[in-house]
């Protein structure tokens, strides 16, 4: 299985909304622990190292576009 | 330079006595000199002497420094000193242990069993203190010389320099009487991780320094903790970063804080403040005594070669890592189990000397999957960076409640022997359907056999198996003599050495490795296999 990176999430507008929420209110210390977190939650339910190896790809590639 | 200790004794093993070869007229010649009396040199003395092979080992000591430093011995240590002689005492000296917790804050994070396979002879671990496996193993030199074992053990024999020549090396010895001079066929470098002989040969030691510095601290206490392996990240009595307590024979428990880079270690080690980081964990009311303290700094590094012409060189003295998974003292220990056998052969002319390239070879696959576990475990436990940080603690914060962090928190990999996937002496697998951890490389699982164990009948010499195939009792290729071990295909054996296949023939280094398998018995491919296992090939 490939890196998805095709729209895949219904109502993304409400999604990103909720996103945000989660952050709301936390400092930034905090937001970037719940990212973290987050983060490994999402890793794990994928769990195909090679779609990971590409993400992390794709995450590091969009910094420097 | 006056020939001074450095150090205080723990037990006085093997003082010293004048050698004949001090007053030789010229420089007595040895087959194999061992430079360096701690575990890795013993272990390379006995493994050599119990071949016959006469080996003297030279130690500018007189015998084992005090302090428990490497207290945790693997399963796969005690099989060979089983292999040698002396993992009984080992066994009944050591505390076993099974049940680990991890901790962060004031909170435990999740526990862990190492649930040890059933049907192996030794423990997963034994926590024992250095000096005491030391002793163990030079008393089984005791025992064996008494037997004929042509070991000799050379205390306050220091060497101070060494001329490398293509099929010799020359050595020039102080020792209290004077120096004197002695040259080896080979000489092997076990002389710790700040190896003169290295210095001495200007040879590299590179790799990764870790700054950060950790406080042991032994202690007896009267406290009732259980038999488990304690692992504290950022703990709520603030005394260290992270901190450790694991239990020792005789009561002693080593307990462990890392306290950061910048430190006066000679203030950290003041009585008073050593205590007072105890009593912050341990709570005001426990009684206890300090036994020894100490603080390191640790690195991860190896030797670009372990082989040097006819130097070669094993243990802390080739490669480093940090303390995290107890992959130092039991990975010198491999080095010494695959060195053994094959400068035994090269001695008795049997195998060709590029069979040592194997040696480095192998041992230098073993070190690099240390030095990577260990320093894994080690940026996992003193994270390097702000984001490195807050994965890590996203970690424990996950694994208290989610399972699926658990494997993510790293708090030392606990050490295994490696297995020597894709490397020379193995041939490819011919059993497909065998276990994959019985592959070629890989060194032979326990399981129960008769009244006794799989391991006791394997080792020391090529051993042909035969599980459910008959194979020759007794078998000589090519000066190599080959034993054959007829096993029934049943329980534990038929789960580690089968899998789905009806019947198999393993060719078993003398290190217990597994050199080649098949589903038939076939004299032409063990042939082919035992060439290429002892580098004819």
């Amino acid at each position: 299985m490939a890196l998805n990176t095709d729209p895949n999430i219904p109502d993304p507008d409400d999604f990103y909304a909720e996103l945000l929420a989660a952050h709301e209110g936390l400092s930034d210390d905090d937001s970037i622990a719940l990212n973290a977190r987050l983060i490994l939650i999402l890793a794990n339910h994928i769990g195909d190292r090679a779609v990971l190896t590409e993400a992390l790809a794709a995450a590091a590639k969009g910094d420097t576009k | 330079m006056p020939l001074d200790d450095r150090y205080q004794l723990a037990f006085k093993l093997y003082p010293y006595t004048r050698s004949t070869d001090q007053d030789a007229s010229a420089p007595m010649r040895h087959p194999v000199v061992v430079l360096g009396g701690g575990p890795i040199g013993v272990a390379t003395a006995l493994d050599l002497g119990l071949q016959g092979i006469p080996v003297v080992l030279l130690d500018d000591h007189e015998g084992v420094g005090q302090g428990s430093r490497a207290i945790c011995f693997a399963k796969r240590t005690l099989e060979i000193a089983h292999r040698y002689g002396c993992a009984q005492p080992m066994l009944d000296k050591g505390v076993v242990w099974n049940l680990g917790k991890v901790f962060h804050d004031d909170r435990q994070v999740y526990e862990f069993n190492l649930l040890p396979e059933q049907g192996h002879r030794y423990p997963a671990f034994i926590n024992l203190q250095q000096p005491y496996f030391e002793r163990f193993l030079v008393e089984r030199v005791r025992e064996a010389q008494a037997q004929g074992a042509p070991i000799d053990l050379r205390g306050k024999n220091r060497v101070d320099a060494v001329e490398v020549k293509d099929d010799h090396v020359v050595l020039d010895i102080t020792t209290p009487d004077g120096p004197y001079r002695i040259s080896a066929d080979w000489l092997i470098g076990c002389d710790g991780a700040s190896s003169p002989l290295r210095k001495m040969m200007g040879l590299d030691f590179e790799g990764r320094v870790f700054e950060d510095n950790f406080l042991i601290a032994d202690i007896t206490m009267k406290a009732n903790f259980p038999t488990e392996r304690w692992f504290w990240f950022e703990p709520y009595f603030k005394s260290g970063d992270s901190a450790l307590l694991h239990k020792q024979p005789d009561g002693v428990w080593r307990i462990d804080f890392q306290l950061g880079w910048d430190i006066d270690r000679k203030e950290e080690l003041k009585e008073e403040n050593v205590c007072r980081r105890l009593d912050a964990m341990l709570g005001t009311d426990v009684e206890y005594e300090l036994v020894w303290t100490s603080i390191y700094t640790f690195q991860c590094r190896r030797m670009k070669k372990f082989r040097h012409g006819r130097v070669i060189f094993a243990g802390d003295a080739a490669h480093q890592v940090s303390p995290f998974g107890a992959r130092g003292a039991n990975s010198g220990i491999q080095d010494v189990d695959n060195l053994g056998w094959k400068l035994g052969l090269v001695l008795n002319g049997t195998a060709p000397e590029s069979l040592l390239d194997s040696y480095d070879v192998e041992r230098r696959h073993g070190a690099d999957e240390n030095i990577l576990n260990s320093s894994r475990s080690t940026d996992f436990i003193t994270p390097k960076s702000k984001i490195s940080h807050v994965f890590r603690n996203a970690v424990l914060d996950l694994a208290e409640h989610h399972a699926f962090a658990r494997p993510l928190v790293n708090s030392g990999r606990l050490s295994v022997p490696c297995v020597y996937d894709g490397l020379p002496l193995n041939t490819p697998d011919a059993l497909p359907e065998g276990p994959a951890r019985t592959r070629p490389g890989a060194p032979c699982p326990d399981a129960p056999l008769g009244q006794g164990f799989l391991l006791d009948h394997l080792g020391g010499e090529f051993v042909l198996l035969g599980i459910g195939v008959d194979v020759p009792d007794q078998l000589k290729i090519d000066a190599v003599a080959l034993r054959g071990l007829p096993v029934p295909t049943e329980g534990d054996i038929q789960d580690r050495y089968l899998g789905g296949a009806a019947g198999a023939v393993y060719l078993i280094r003398p290190d217990q490795h597994v050199a080649a398998r098949w589903p038939v018995y076939d004299e032409a491919m063990v042939r082919a296999a035992l060439a290429r296992a002892i580098g004819k090939d």
